[in-house]
């Protein structure tokens, strides 16, 4: 079996790791880093509910090898909060009922992440886009794209 | 959210502090931050990978299994069948006295469905799991199938499980679960109209985000933890301890938060066989199934027939309802014989009719079992009930809603299995969505009450 | 034994680990490593070919080239494929589009392989490297031998002419929104002149087990109105040579009775 030495900043916290040649990104974040936040429910690219960000991009965790991500700056549901204050997503993720068995909820929120970055004050549509790989079987849309456009609006007031 | 306390004013008191307030979710902020525990959310060290061989057969006998391949390659540290089961025949409802015991943990001489467990393979990674999964030989005489209700009831069908003795449910009212009010044939005698039509459904998935799975943990002197996502922890730990043969004090479940179950979680698949895995290794034992798994191989909502009958006056009263319901558990019990006699119970919906005959069967074929989803039983026939309503309305010229509200069931009514109907609210139910959608019914129909005894 | 990753700079040493047995070339990994996920254990090694060349979008005056390894979130946010923006972005959600590359789209089976429907219809070339040196084919020839004599090519690029302005139309009709799997998919390229049709390329997904052309269709709209009437004959022919694929998205006879619709709906959606 071929080891192969990574190393990549997760959350702010420089990591590296031997790991097996082939390892998907998901299975060092859980398995080797113990961060649970990243889920895999279907290892197919399907759920988004392994949705991470690489260099700011949202990538799907279960389909990415953790080798092409040397040197990269990886951000998980996990890490979002920063010194227990919550970011405005998880504020209205929480406030507006937009979870529900909680499974899929960090891969929302990494998604909703990746959209505000680039776009601040994202319409109906662009949320439903951003949110369009993630899938939701408690079937929560609605609150959650009301969180999604909540926690814009909170930002924008927060910087006004 | 509004609540309309015109409605049932003097049941209602105005000094709640919770009803129709807005209250945080005890889960949010685990859920928000990532941190709810879910059941694999964890690691051991030294962790096994269960992967399981299936059945590419609907129906066939087991020649000849051949593992010695598997045992030898690398990574792979145990293979089990059907031999290695201490109790290798289980029904999950046996703990309720819904029998016979019905169903094998891992296949031995026969496989009755296309995907059915048979030999399990534990590895150290599940890369080694699924190459000594394609190691496995296994020599399979096909057997006639049958895929479909009807055939399965025909004479001569294909048998497909022989605990069962006939391709149907036995109860102790016979092949059927019957329930009978009046004289449906006399009441047919007063109809100015009967209407006969068969409504059907395909097997649905649930389709949970986080799949069906369990980790299993040895924990010393014979004891074993084991984290599961199931939805019946106790219909868990019974039906392992039954499997296994070992006494509950020895099996400790640990539950939790589930990613989504609707009812597919409750079946008891994945827990015995990876305790038993972990007991004969001495190893914790992960088994979680894919994606493909949690779809072909985890029990949808059953498929069913539903024939109704119904006879109906001018004047739009019901005055018989005769229904046929087939129920396919596909190729063992699950909780397919409750959701059944569940359907019995529910017909003939809530509406009151004085002549009622149900007769719902528990139909097995050679398909994926089927089992609890959301009001299984239940649901599939309300759709045909209410379509079958909207149909019988447009044949005698009449509203839907007010047809409805004709035949509702009020308060006392006697229902067709002989409970008195209490609480009813059907009526203001559909008095109020009128309201609020603007539907035109008949200020008469405003009057009624759930509360009122029928003339 | 787990599935290694191989990274090379050289195409001809790619392509020699490539030719191993169990060997696959790993682009974007939204097929490839799905399938090692799903316990393919046939597969045993990717191959990639770190080479800045493949990430390069050239936009010349009526020529795009646009490299293997460029996802469909770059062809999205390229300011110069406009064009290709809608089928772009039917691919996927935004976190498989960041993933997902227009070389390994070119390998992908129906339902998936939206994007090389695209290309068919803008009649690229595909251009590949390895051992024997670079090669040029005809998109519609390497998707006709991509599982056998191209299957273990590696792509380095396609390229294309930029068809005119407006006259490039993409529709993918899926069962969820704003993205799901395709139950058809139809690219073309039509141009009209003095008010009849005077140019039309149609290809189709998930009418057969790779993209094709609806050829009897093409045909049949030349000189005919951009009118309901017009395209009628074409619509009836859409079906000639189909095989559509049956999967848990759509049967191939429901497929086969919407494709007329659907292409119905392309021909017209500016008339």
């Amino acid at each position: 079996m071929a080891k192969v030495a990574i190393r990549f900043l997760l959350n702010g916290s420089e990591k590296a790791e031997f790991v097996e040649s082939g390892t998907t990104l998901l299975d060092v974040l859980r398995e080797k880093l113990a961060d649970f936040s990243p889920k895999g429910g279907c290892l197919q690219g399907t759920c988004g509910a392994c949705s991470v960000l690489v260099d700011g991009e949202i990538r799907l965790a279960c389909l990415t090898l953790a080798e092409t991500c040397e040197g990269c700056t990886i951000e998980t549901a996990g890490g979002l909060a920063k010194d227990g204050v919550l970011h405005p997503l998880q504020i209205a993720f929480a406030d507006g009922f937009a979870t529900q068995c909680g499974f899929c909820t960090g891969g929302m929120i990494v998604a909703s992440k990746a959209l505000l970055d680039r776009n601040p004050a994202p319409s109906r549509e662009d949320v439903i886009e951003a949110i369009s790989g993630n899938v939701c079987r408690c079937t929560g849309y609605e609150p959650i794209i009301g969180a999604v456009l909540a926690a814009a609006r909170a930002n924008s007031t927060n910087k006004a | 959210m509004e609540l309309r306390k015109t409605y049932f004013a003097d049941e209602r008191r105005d000094d709640l502090k919770e009803i129709g307030q807005s209250r945080p979710r005890s889960d949010a902020f685990g859920h928000v931050t990532a941190r709810t525990a879910f059941f694999a959310d964890r690691t051991f060290p030294g962790t096994l990978h269960l992967k399981m061989v299936r059945s590419p057969h609907h129906h066939a006998r087991i020649r000849a299994i051949d593992t010695s391949e598997a045992e030898r390659h690398p990574g792979v540290v145990r293979v089990l069948t059907a031999k290695d089961v201490p109790h290798n025949l289980y029904t999950v409802l046996s703990l309720i006295q819904v029998g016979p015991e019905d169903e094998h943990v891992l296949a031995e001489e026969k496989v009755r469905w296309k995907g059915e467990a048979v030999v399990a393979v534990l590895a150290e990674t599940p890369r080694a799991a699924f190459e000594g999964v394609a190691k496995v030989r296994i020599d399979y005489e096909p057997l006639p199938a049958v895929l479909d209700m009807e055939a399965a009831l025909a004479p001569g069908a294909p048998l497909v499980n022989e605990r069962h003795g006939g391709n149907y449910y036995h109860y102790d009212s016979g092949s059927s679960r019957k329930v009978r009010l009046g004289d449906v044939e006399d009441g047919f005698r007063q109809a100015d109209h009967i209407l006969e039509q068969t409504y059907a459904s395909a097997p649905i998935e649930h389709a949970p985000t986080e799949t069906t799975g369990c980790i299993v943990v040895p924990e010393g002197n014979e004891r074993f933890t084991c984290y599961t996502n199931t939805q019946a922890m106790f219909f868990t730990l019974d039906n392992a301890s039954i499997i296994l043969q070992m006494p509950g004090h020895k099996l400790h479940m640990v539950g939790g938060t589930v990613g989504g179950g609707f009812g597919g979680k409750v079946d008891v698949i994945v827990e015995p066989i990876a305790i038993l895995g972990s007991k004969l290794t001495g190893r914790p034992v992960s088994f979680i199934y894919g994606r493909e798994e949690e779809m072909q191989i985890s029990s949808p909502r059953a498929a069913e027939r539903i024939v109704l009958k119904d006879g109906v006056t001018r004047d739009g009263r019901i005055v018989a309802r005769q229904v046929h319901c087939y129920v396919d558990a596909g190729a063992y019990s699950r909780h397919s014989p409750y959701g059944t006699q569940k359907g019995a119970a529910h017909f003939p919906g809530p509406y009151t009719i004085p002549n009622v005959s149900i007769d719902s069967f528990c139909v097995y074929t050679n398909r994926t079992p089927s089992s609890a989803m959301r009001g299984f039983g239940v649901t599939i026939g309300d759709f045909a009930l209410e379509v079958q309503m909207d149909k019988l309305a447009r044949l005698i010229g009449m509203d839907p809603i007010e047809f409805r509200l004709i035949n509702a069931y009020r308060d006392g009514d006697l229902k067709a299995h002989r409970q008195p109907t209490e609480g009813a609210a059907l009526i203001e139910c559909m008095q109020e969505a009128s309201r609020v959608t603007n539907w035109p019914i008949a200020d008469r129909f405003f009057e009624l009450s759930s509360r009122t005894r029928r003339d | 034994m787990s599935v290694t990753l191989e990274t090379f700079t050289d195409i001809a040493a790619a392509a020699a680990a490539l030719a191993a047995p169990g060997a696959a070339y790993l682009g974007g990994g939204s097929l490839l490593v799905r399938r090692a996920n799903e316990g393919d254990v046939a597969l045993t090694h990717y191959v990639r070919l770190a080479d800045p060349a493949l990430r390069a979008i050239e936009v010349c005056p009526g020529r795009v080239r646009i490299g293997a390894g460029v996802t469909m979130g770059e062809i999205l946010r390229h300011p110069g494929l406009d064009f290709l923006g809608t089928a772009a972005r039917l691919i996927g959600g935004p976190a498989i589009r960041n993933a997902a590359t227009v070389g390994g789209n070119l390998y992908a089976r129906a339902p998936y392989g939206d994007f090389a429907v695209a290309l068919l219809a803008l009649d690229a070339v595909v251009h590949l490297g390895g051992r024997s040196g670079e090669r040029d084919v005809p998109v519609e020839d390497f998707l006709a031998k991509r599982g056998t004599a191209f299957a273990k090519a590696i792509v380095t690029a396609v390229s294309f002419a930029v068809p005119a302005n407006g006259t490039f139309r993409f529709i993918k009709a899926s069962r969820v929104r704003p993205k799901g799997l395709s139950v058809v998919t139809i690219a073309a390229v039509l141009d009209t002149r003095g008010g009849l049709i005077s140019f039309a390329r149609i290809a189709l997904g998930c009418l057969a087990d790779r993209p094709m052309r609806a050829r009897a269709a093409e045909t049949a709209l030349i000189g005919r109105a951009q009118t309901p009437e017009g395209i009628a004959p074409a619509l009836a022919l859409a079906l000639e040579g189909t095989t559509p694929i049956t999967d848990a998205v759509a049967s191939g006879w429901y497929r086969g009775a919407v494709l007329p619709v659907h292409l119905g709906r392309l021909l017209l959606a500016d008339a």
